[in-house]
Order: C-alpha cells, then structure tokens, then sequence
C-alpha cells in the first residue's frame, strides 16, 4: 500500500508517497540518490546497508520504509559537518582502514553508534560491537586502529 | 580517479557533458590530450605480449603519462583499483621519478575511452610489469624537461636540478622555471626509448615511503562511486530469471503476471528473460511474479564425491619440475610418508556483487561496469550489440574488490538486455544480488595434491614425488634442496560441475597448504623442530633470510611437534615475492573449534614501494585467508548451490582476529616483486601445522572446520 511518509535525512525533511513495505535502502538509493549506503547481502547479514535512524545502526536492506515515519535517518553522507570530516572518517583516513572501501560507510556508521554510547571502549567491546560487520578484504585490524583513535580524539575534545 | 582536467569523472553532470561524451575515437587520442609533454609507452610483460595476437584496437602502447599546462601529472592505464592499492603505489612511482609531489599525480584508470589498451587487473602483475616502464616514462619526461629548462634558463643542463615540479639552477635556487611553465603552450609527443636515467634506491624520496591511500577521503564519505552507484535520471533497474540449479533446463514459463505490472518491462530471447523497472525492489517483485519450472538430468556429484570424480577424469602430468631418480631417492629413504591434501570449492565474495550501469545517448554506449578487465568487456559488448567499436566505452569505476573474481558476466548480461530492449531504453542497471553472486562465482577449484617423499637418517628429504590435481602449477614447484625430485600437473577444465577460476593467487593456495603440511609431517617423522627441518632442507638464501625474519619476530624455540604449544611455520614463493609465515593457535578438543592467536609473516617483495600499502596487503591477505583455512567451502548437490550467503558462508569476522605482525624486508635495490597475494598462501599450512603441534591431529582437507578436527583427533 502505498502512503506518505516523512522524515528527517541528513537534515533534510523529506516527506515521500511510496510503497510501505518498500525497503529503506533502495528508497534512499535509488528514490533519493545517496549511494554511500551499498548492497552487500541483501538479506541483513553484511552490514554493508547500515544507516542510522534515531541514533540506532539498522540494515536498511531490511528495514521497511515505514518505519522511518517521523524518524531521523542518517547516512554517510550526513556525518560529515560544515566540510569537516568526522573523526572516525578522519581516523579511517589516517589508518587506511579502507582497501575496496565497500563496507567502509556500514563500519564508520556502526562504530558511530559504539562511541555515542561507550566513550572508551576497550578492544574486546569494539570487537563485539563490530562483529556482525563484514569486510572481505581483511582491513579488520586498521579499523579497529581508527575506531580506538577515533576515540581518543573525540574524548579530548579536540575536533568537537 | 581525476580526468585530465582534475574534475571527477563521476561528477560531472551527464546532460552537460558532450564534450567528455565525444571523447570516444581513438584516433582523436592526441586531440583529447591536449597540450602539455606526453610520453607513450608500452608494457613488456609476456602474457600481455601473447594476448596482443587477439587486440583489435592495435596501439602498441599501453600507456602514457602527461605533463600538463597546469602542472598536473596525468596518467592513464587500463589498469583499475579494487582495493589492492596500485592507484597510490603507482602514482609513487611516477611523482618520485619525474619530482612532483604526490598529489600533482592524477591516475586515470579502466577507462577504455581515455586508456590505452590493457588485458585486465590481475595476478599481482601492475607493479611488477606496468611499474618499471611507468618509472622510465618518468625518467624521459624529466630528461626532457630538463632540456627544455636548459634552452629556457640558458644554462647547462648538467647544471640544473628538479624539486617538486620545478627545475632549478644547482648553484642559485633563485634561478629556476617550473614544469607548468615549460609545457605552456607546447605539445611534445614522445615514444619511451629507455634511454633516461632513472633514480637509484639512495634517491627514492617517495618510494619506499609509506603513503596513505590518495584515494581514501572519497571512500569514507560516500562520494567514491563504484559501479552500482552511477545514476541517471530515470534510470531502470533489470533481473534476470535465474535457474535454481547450474544443471536445470527451463521447462514453462509464464511471464504474464509481470507484463500486467504498471511500468515493468519483460524481455525475453528463448531461456534468456529479464524484467525491467523503475526501482531495484520493484524489479524484484516483477521477477518474484515470473511462474517457471525447471526440469533437471540426473547426476550425481556433490561436494564430496566430487573429488573422485575430478581424479577418475584428471589428464595432463607433464612434469613442470625435476631432477634426479626418484627411484635412486627412494632407496636412501629410512622413511617415506605418503599422503593426499584436498580443498573445497571457495568463492570469492566480494562485499560487492557484480554490477553494470548503462547509459545510452544518440548513438554512444556506455557501461560503468565492476570488472577487472573493462577493455576485454568492451569487445564483448561490441560483438553482442554488433555495434562500431568506437560507439562503445566501458569505464570500470572503483571496485569493491575482486580477488580474479570480477568478470565480465554481469556487464555481458546487460548488453543483452541492451539489445532486446533497443533504443527505447536510455539508461539501466544490472545488479547481482548475493545469491547471484555466490551462485555464478567462478570458484576456486576443487583440487587434490598428492606427495609421496622420503627423509633419509640425517633429516635429509631424500625425494620428492609431486602431483597436483586441478589447482594448477602455480606454487606447484617445490624450492628446497633435494636431490631427487618429480612435480607433475593434472586437471581438465571441464571436470568442474560448475565454473571455476582464478582466486587470490591462484593454485598456490592449495600447493602451498600440501607442501608445507607434509614437510612438517617429514619433519615429525625425523623428530626434528619444525623451523630447524626446514634450515637443514634449505638452500635458497633469499628463503632462509625471510625464514630467520620472521622466527625472529616470533620468537620460535626449538621443539619437537606435536609440541602442544599449537606453533606451526609455513613458507611460500607466489609473483617472485618470498613469505614465511608463523602463527599461533588455540585448539578447543572438545569441539574442534580454533581460534588463531597470533600470525607473524616476514614478506621480501624486493623493493618495497609504498611499506604501508604492503602492510595493508599482508594483514588483508592473513584475514582473509582464515577462512579458506577455517570455514569457507561450497556445499552442493548436482549442480546446485546450497550456500548463497553469508549466513552458511561463514567469511572472517573481527572475533576472528588473531594479533598480526608483518615484518617487511626492503630489498631497495632488487625490483619490485607482487604484494597483493603472497601473504594469502601460507594460511592454511600454517594454521594446520600449528593444529597439529597443538592436538597432534594432521588434517588433510581445507577447510578445517571443527567437525573435520574432531574427526581427526579421533582417529
Ligand atoms: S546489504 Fe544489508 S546487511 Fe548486507
Ligand atoms: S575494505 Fe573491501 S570490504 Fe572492507
């Protein structure tokens, strides 16, 4: 059925008529141009799709649209403010904890969530956090480098 | 990836880029340049060499790099970035040898439009064949720089030196004409003739420096574009109706429910049926409302039995190796071990499935396609659409890995949608889902290796008899020191109940993980330390260096195995590049399960260009080999596929990690060997021997997942 539907992306209200059942990821793929959320499973296993809604990691592959409806949705694309990468974008960076960078965006995303709710996590809740993460090309160790700088730099206050 | 003009390919607007679009005849290739100093030149890599017979577009170049009127470095190859990094290494190797900053380079890759011919990305040949060239182009357009600056400044060129895109006078810095100065105006068009000279290691400024990756921003922020992610305004997204088993026949179909669907499209040429819609999930239902019925021929091969199967049809055993008298080795055996080594089926997985855009404008085609090989893609789409080559570009973005696994089926399905949809399509994507992507997956073959050898009463291997089946030769030959010695190859490609191909150093996976099992098994039976063993077999100086690296950075003492400490060693040689592996694991004998504690691997890749890009290689390539040694097989009865996704094809996860240290001998004056596979090779021998120094149970069979553990402790 289809229905209207608003929410908040990166900021942006957006108010859509679509299929209700329509998942999220190829809403805001293909209905709304951002591409930085990707395809890797289809089925919720990956975590390639992530994206945040109210704060929380979900597998927009599998996440209906009509569960956003007055929500706020955030994706790669939004994290970044005023030009100024996030720090776990710049820790990325620094790290290299990209080779194909396919998964990049689904790990930045869930690590997001990790540091909003645990400021100094050791390596163990890092690791469980990022486990059902996939990446194919065994960039694990440099992303796990970037998360714990990444907190470091966000508990000093540095860059915000 | 940078046009010449230092703007995005992919951000350009689509409907304000005729010029971009109408850069397509590739006898216009100079005209699109531009001005600026161009140097040509051609790559002297054997294969590629061969492969020439069979190019339709005859430039005998293969690249070409370009010094422009802005000061920029362009430079083009048919090469493309799929997460293995020569888009960074690459750009090293020009910027230190023509002296600009890194981030004066530009690398324009996969594009068969701005391009110049290439046969495909793949066995970690880039650096190794297309680096030495690319360094000596750089070297001539700096020579040739330098003449002009000479003539410019009115000074002698043996007077002059280069910095950072600048030429100056040696004896007064104040003197001086940068590179964007000299090419104003001017268009010098140069054949590479090797005659400039090049840097030695002491001059390396900037490679053998550890640089990050220059395209890393465009990755973490979404902006990077891979091929699924190229859009045009009402767009169409297709699927194709697949058969539940590679050996199914299309009986009936009924496709009316879906041509009844508003706004989807049903294309058809016999068992060939696609849909078309106006969004990916759209496309789906369309394809979920497609009634077929399959019949199936009866077989018999599964995942099993497949082994018997591929022995009774193997052909071939010409021996690739040998010396000696086998026979002779034999008698001054006081042991001979003889066993078999299987492997599964492996596949690939990327994180991203196969994908093509398409877009159609008057009478140009282009596909962004996710292959490792755009310019063998273009001459499919131009042979299925029976279409004027220089009507067709092919543009691989970047690619969300490949491992030989990113071919050209995908794209190749989209021309055929192309073509039976005409001209009233202007745009369209064709996206593998996961379950397309484990299912048509040229694996990694099944393959058997046996070895029957010997060590005499000193510890010495006596003989060594060698047969691989199916793998193929790479990492076949064995490069200890024995006198007596026979490696034979054996397969037939059409064995396979499926297609099988290239994966991440193809066969040395397989040759590398029977080899070195069985020389601890020697080893044991000598009742020799394992590390020990293999310095007394050993003669290959560059081996036992790389040996000594890493039992340094492990810290091995000797001990007998099985040991109990769960230490195991493996060594390797893949693309003229030598690993020694160490690890340590823990072994729970109740349910077989393993966790890998630590891996230490010593790499001597000759010269090392970027050491953090190696790094990254190394620690990729131990990650991603847990799971060939650990979990990952196809399971499959006669011709279908039971695991499609990464819920029964367990991939390594972060909980997998063991603690990672590399250890990179920098060769600075040898060249550049292969780093993107090397490192993979040595992870099933090196995990089944530190299996079997924990629990004494000698596993046979990769992958060695808990039940095959159990199985052999048992025994
Ligand atoms: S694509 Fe959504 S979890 Fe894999
Ligand atoms: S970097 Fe390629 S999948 Fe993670």
């Amino acid at each position: 059925m289809k229905r209207s539907i608003q929410f908040n992306l990166n900021g942006k209200t957006q108010i859509l008529t679509v299929e209700e059942s329509r998942k999220l990821l190829w809403v805001i793929r293909s209905d709304l141009g951002l591409t930085g959320c990707k395809y890797g499973c289809g089925r919720g296993y990956c975590g390639a799709c992530t994206v945040l809604v109210n704060n929380r990691t979900v597998r927009s592959c599998i996440y209906p649209i009509s569960f956003v409806d007055g929500k706020e949705v955030v994706t790669i694309e939004g994290l970044a403010k005023n030009g100024k990468l996030h720090p776990l974008q710049k820790a990325f960076v620094d790290h290299d904890a990209s080779q194909c960078g396919y998964c990049s965006p689904g790990m930045i995303l869930t690590a997001y969530t990790l540091l909003l709710n645990n400021k100094r996590p050791s390596y163990d809740e890092i690791i469980h956090h990022m486990d059902k993460n996939l990446c194919r090309c065994g960039s694990h160790t440099r992303i796990v480098r970037a998360i714990q700088a990444a907190a470091r730099e966000m508990n000093t206050g540095e860059l915000r | 990836m940078k046009e010449n003009n230092g703007k995005n390919i992919m951000e350009l607007d689509f409907y304000d880029s005729e010029e971009f679009m109408l850069k397509t005849n590739r006898r216009d290739f100079l005209k699109i340049i531009g001005g600026g100093i161009v140097v040509f030149f051609a790559v002297e890599d054997a294969a590629e060499a061969q492969q020439r017979g069979d190019r339709r577009l005859p430039e005998d170049v293969n690249a070409f790099l370009k010094i422009g009127e802005d000061g920029r470095v362009a430079c083009t190859t048919g090469k493309i970035e799929m997460g293995q990094g020569i888009i960074t290494s690459l750009a090293q190797m020009l910027a230190d040898e023509l002296d600009v900053s890194l981030d004066s380079v530009d690398m324009i890759m996969g594009d068969t439009d701005l391009c110049p011919w290439d046969s495909g990305t793949h066995g970690s040949r880039s650096i190794r064949f297309f680096g030495p060239p690319l360094r000596a182009a750089a070297a001539e357009a700096r020579s040739i720089l330098l003449e002009m600056a000479a003539e410019h400044l009115k000074i002698s060129r043996d007077r002059l030196k280069t910095q950072n895109g600048v030429v100056y006078d040696a004896a007064n810095d104040q003197t001086k004409v940068t590179y964007a100065q000299l090419t104003k105006g001017k268009k010098i068009v140069k054949r590479l003739d090797q005659t400039a000279v090049q840097k030695t290691a002491s001059q390396f400024k900037i490679i053998g420096t550890p640089q990050r990756k220059t395209n890393a921003e465009e990755l973490v922020t979404g902006k990077g574009k891979f091929a699924g992610d190229i859009q045009f305004p009402g767009m169409l997204y297709a699927r194709i109706l697949r058969p539940p088993s590679h050996l199914a026949i299309l009986k009936s179909v009924d496709v009316s429910a879906a041509e009844k669907m508003e706004g989807v499209r049903v294309l058809r040429e016999d068992d060939f049926i696609a849909v078309l819609a106006g969004s990916p999930d759209r496309a789906d239902a369309a394809l979920r409302e497609i009634k077929a019925e399959y019949g199936a021929p009866d077989a018999n091969l599964d995942d099993e039995n497949i082994f018997d199967h591929l022995l009774k049809n193997a052909s071939g055993g010409n021996p690739s190796d040998q010396g000696g008298d086998l026979a002779e080795g034999e008698k001054n055996s006081a042991e001979i071990i003889e066993k078999t080594y299987l492997n599964s089926y492996v596949a690939h997985a990327p994180l991203e499935p196969h994908v093509t855009t398409v877009c159609v404008e008057g009478d140009r085609i282009t596909f962004w396609s996710s292959t490792q090989s755009p310019f063998r893609l273009k001459d499919a789409v131009v042979d299925i659409l029976n279409a004027p080559a220089d009507q067709v570009r092919v543009i691989t973005p970047y690619v969300g890995s490949g491992f030989g696994g990113k071919r050209s089926r995908n794209a190749i399905e989209a021309a055929k949608i192309l073509k039976l949809a005409g001209k009233s399509v202007s745009s369209f994507q064709l996206a593998g889902t996961r379950e397309e992507e484990f299912f048509y997956d040229t694996f990694r073959p099944a393959a058997i290796v046996k070895i029957r050898a010997g060590i005499n009463d000193k510890g010495r291997i006596s003989f060594w008899d060698y047969g691989v089946y199916y793998a193929g030769q790479r990492g076949a030959n064995q490069f200890y020191d024995i006198p007596h010695h026979k490696t034979a190859v054996y397969g037939r490609g059409d064995a396979h109940p499926f297609d099988t191909g290239a994966w991440r150093a193809p066969a040395n996976n397989t040759n590398t993980f029977a080899r070195e099992s069985h020389i601890d098994l020697l080893a044991s039976a000598a009742g020799i330390d394992p590390l020990e063993f293999r310095f007394m077999n050993l003669k290959d100086e560059r081996m036992i260096r790389v040996l000594k690296a890493a039992a340094d950075q492990f810290n091995w003492t000797p001990a007998k195995s099985p040991s109990g400490r769960g230490y195991g060693i493996s060594l390797g040689i893949d693309s003229g590049t030598y690993v020694a592996h160490m690890a340590e694991v823990k072994v729970d004998k109740e349910s077989g399960e393993v966790q890998v504690v630590r891996v230490v691997c010593a790499q001597d890749m000759g010269l090392s260009i970027n050491p953090e890009g190696a790094r990254m290689q190394i620690e990729g390539c131990i990650t991603m080999g847990l799971g060939y040694a650990l979990t990952e097989e196809i399971h499959f009865r006669n011709g279908e596929i039971f695991d499609l996704n990464f819920n029964s094809y367990e991939i390594p996860r972060f909980s997998w990690l063991p603690k990672i240290e590399t250890v990179i001998i920098d060769d600075k004056d040898a060249p550049a060997q292969g780093g993107g596979e090397p490192a993979i090779i040595c992870m099933g021998a090196v995990i089944s021997n530190a299996i079997y120094d924990a629990t004494g149970a000698r596993v046979l069979q990769l992958p060695m997942t808990p039940e095959r553990i159990q199985k052999t402790m048992s025994l």
